[in-house]
């Protein structure tokens, strides 16, 4: 049984971890390039209108590899998780199935328009038809983050006694208080994974001196939506979303934050420090007295519960994975400020275009935002454990009865190798686009 | 609300194996038949522009069964848990094979993504005719081993095979004599409906030839439907109750039979568009007719000790149903609408349209 549930885990914390790669650059990458399309009607510049079809294309890509490892998504729910399904499948489906039918089709549908449609439609329509991209895209975000804020903070339900759980009221499901901080804080860190692809992108360009118009334009637009993004992912989104976690899922700050014992004074916030499960403390610790209890309750001296007020059994399952999670994620947004920030002035000097120290780093920059919303993703998994459905089911009680580890460590081996395939196709296919540039979109 | 809901589901997996049966079936005589390279070229493209599209029916039917039957949605898929893994990587090494076809231009490089296309798109086509056939035949629900029961009542597991290949056994496989037989007619409707496709969307140069492939096609299907509807009485015994209690159920089994006593007529037929419709008339009798034939159940149970898993037994409860019937009908508005849209713009022939990004 307890293999069982670990590789049911691990199996489906790998296909989403790859699976999320792709619906974060698209869900950004939509943004900017309605903002590339709308640009272009108001000054009548080829160059926007070629760099939203190009990003197009990037977006084309992602959006195949998007597909085709969301599918499993889905799948697993029934093949691995069938106890989950069957007690919550008539709450969460709801969600689920509303993301297939309006946001999904949606998306697709009008892709293609985007990208075969320009010359039929006229210039109007065509960024219509981009918007539609967005705003599918983004309303994929919504309810996936729906399903997910109910898993976190069920609400509208009501379980009979059977076990299942039963939805009592619609609309609660997405007035649910979890929903929107996370949504908001979600997108944005996706526009932040965009704008560090686009400027990253723009930087190759002018670093290699070929295509350089479009990377200066590309850098300039990254740099100017990065920092907004990431200063938006911080505040108000990313505060918002903390305080949502200490006031539903107590034990999960604690253990987030690294709070083994609770202060009588109010709580430091830690910097720096590696979590000591043996002794329940923190190793060469790094903190900041009271600062905490101020963000959280805007009080410098309020109490917040460390992880000794908690059952064993309600404290998160992997205390470290979450801590460090959390901790790499606050730490990597806080840099992204600060070196977009530092681009924006550069920019602002007239000098983002020569500097290449600064070009060699936004350039590589490229994974940390991949990164960065990656341990996002965790901090909320990983924080939502040892349940499926926070404080009523148990990961363990959720797993397919019928399926044996056997056969899930076979699958997940499958996935193993069929993913680390299709990785390196899309780096190559990526990389070639790249290549190739916006330049060649005119023939 | 259970019947609305069950119609609903059936309509969205028809129309998915309607339009994504098309691209399988490309696949399938892209496999067998296309030797020149613009042959390939352009049957890859003519599946290549629509996979996308059409395999978004695929996942709007898995959440809608997973919202409005979450039962069944669990015990079917846990207990097909390898054949649909299996047909997952299927799907993926479709996708690939055909998005990343024309982005290269080495030889070897599109004769691997041919393979993987072609053969992909068979296997596909003929899981999905066996997942067919084990529902028809019915599982071992609950795991029942002599008289008692290993598992709550509806859950079940699947091994791929049994030695006996027999669909008789206690214990059947995913894999026997009878869900090859109708695996077999899933794969040959599908490369007719394929060839049809081919014929109405390109201008390739064995689209002559294909229309006497359709032929040929057509009477091993005929064959096979025939060996087929007898075996079945043995398999599933209570196969014909339906029909016979409410013969109007007998409309299903007749668009089948119209599809495929008007494909015999392939050479003929003036317009390519009228062949395609009797191939979509083929798949959609098919499927309806399994399905009218076992209603109200939807997965039949081989075992005495537990009931059939039946649209009544597993459906979520009512106001659920109702609220998102709501949205369910909106949402497929909304839908038919982008699909007129899109058919609108890629309609004709694909010979001289852009693809690969």
């Amino acid at each position: 049984m307890e293999d069982m549930i670990f590789y049911d885990r691990l199996q489906f914390a790998f296909t989403i971890t790859f699976h999320y790669i792709f619906p974060q650059l698209t869900m950004g990458l939509s943004l900017m390039i309605v903002y590339f399309k709308w640009k272009y009607l108001r000054n009548n510049d080829e160059k926007y209108n070629d760099a939203a079809k190009f990003f197009m294309k990037i977006f084309a890509i992602n959006f195949t590899m998007g597909v085709i490892t969301g599918i499993p998504m889905e799948f697993q729910f029934g093949t691995n998780w069938a106890k989950f399904s069957e007690l919550t499948g008539s709450i969460i489906g709801q969600t689920l199935a509303m993301e297939g039918l309006f946001s999904f089709f949606l998306e697709s549908s009008f892709l293609a328009l985007f990208i075969f449609g320009e010359k039929l439609m006229g210039q109007k329509l065509h960024l219509l038809t981009g918007f539609l991209v967005f705003l599918g895209s983004w309303a994929s975000g919504w309810f996936i983050l729906a399903t997910n804020a109910w898993m976190q903070h069920p609400v509208g339900y009501e379980i009979l006694d059977n076990g299942k759980f039963v939805l009592e009221n619609f609309s609660s499901l997405f007035s649910n208080p979890w929903l929107l901080p996370a949504f908001l804080h979600n997108q944005f860190a996706s526009v932040v994974t965009s704008s560090f692809v686009v400027a990253s992108i723009g930087a190759f360009y002018i670093l290699r001196k070929k295509q350089i118009e479009y990377g200066k334009l590309f850098l300039k637009t990254g740099v100017i939506f990065g920092l907004v993004s990431s200063v938006l992912v911080a505040f108000p989104t990313g505060d918002w979303n903390a305080k949502n976690v200490a006031k539903y899922q107590p034990a999960a700050f604690a253990a987030m934050e690294g709070i083994f014992e609770t202060e009588e004074a109010g709580a430091e916030i830690v910097l720096i420090g590696q979590p000591n499960m043996v002794e329940k403390k923190l190793d060469n610790k790094i903190a900041v007295p009271n600062i905490l209890s101020f963000l959280t309750h805007q009080d410098w001296n309020k109490q917040i519960p460390g992880m000794d007020q908690f059952k064993e059994e309600e404290l998160p399952d992997n205390i470290p994975a979450l801590y460090y999670s959390y901790h790499i994620m606050v730490g990597l947004g806080t840099i992204f400020i600060g070196i977009m920030a530092l681009a924006l002035f550069f920019l602002w000097r007239k000098k983002l275009y020569t500097f290449k120290p600064l070009l060699w780093f936004i350039l590589f920059l490229v994974p940390f935002p991949y990164i960065a919303n990656l341990t996002g993703w965790y901090t909320a998994e990983l924080g939502r454990q040892p349940y499926l459905v926070y404080g009523l089911l148990k990961t363990s009680d959720g797993v397919s009865p019928t399926v044996s580890s056997g056969n899930t460590l076979f699958t997940l081996l499958g996935f193993v190798a069929l993913y680390m395939l299709l990785g390196l196709l899309f780096l190559v296919l990526v990389g070639k686009t790249i290549n190739e540039g916006p330049k060649l979109q005119k023939h | 609300m259970e019947i609305f809901w069950y119609i609903i589901i059936a309509t969205v997996l028809g129309i998915f194996f309607v339009l994504d049966g098309y691209d399988f079936g490309t696949g399938i005589i892209h496999l067998f038949f296309a030797k020149k390279e613009k042959d390939k070229e352009v049957i890859t493209k003519s599946a290549g522009l629509f996979w996308d599209s059409n395999e978004v029916w695929l996942v709007a039917a898995g959440g809608m069964l997973f919202m409005a039957f979450p039962t069944f949605y669990a015990s079917v898929f846990s207990g097909f848990y390898l054949p649909l893994i299996i047909v997952l990587w299927l799907i993926i090494f479709r996708a690939i094979g055909l998005e990343f076809r024309s982005q290269f231009k080495f030889q070897m490089w599109k004769d691997i993504w041919d393979v993987s296309f072609g053969v992909s798109s068979l296997l596909l086509a003929l899981f999905f005719g066996i997942a067919l056939g084990n529902i028809v035949r019915g599982v071992n629900l609950g795991g029942v081993e002599n008289g008692t029961s290993v598992y709550e009542g509806h859950y079940f597991f699947l091994p791929l095979w049994d030695s006996s290949f027999s669909p008789l056994t206690e214990h059947p496989g995913v894999i026997d004599w009878f869900t090859i037989i109708i695996g077999l007619i899933s794969v040959v409707t599908l490369a007719i409906h394929g060839a049809n496709w081919i014929i109405l969307k390109t201008n390739s140069s064995i689209n002559l030839k294909l229309k006497g492939v359709i032929f040929k096609l057509n009477i091993v299907l005929t064959i096979l439907t025939i060996f087929s509807v007898a075996v079945w009485q043995i398999v599933n015994p209570d196969s014909l109750n339906n029909f016979v209690d409410k013969p109007y159920l007998l409309v299903f089994p007749m668009l089948y039979f119209t599809g495929l006593v008007g494909l015999f007529f392939i050479k003929k037929i003036k317009k390519d568009v009228h062949a395609f419709w009797l191939s979509t008339l083929l798949i959609l009798g098919g499927i309806t007719s399994s399905l009218a034939s076992l209603f109200p159940v939807i997965l039949p149970s081989v075992n005495d000790v537990h009931e059939p898993l039946t649209i009544y037994n597993t459906a979520a409860p009512e106001y659920g149903l109702s609220i998102a019937f709501i949205w369910g009908i909106i949402g497929i508005i909304l839908v038919v609408i982008y699909a007129i849209i899109q058919k609108i713009l890629k309609g004709g022939k694909v010979d001289k349209m852009d693809y690969g990004h």
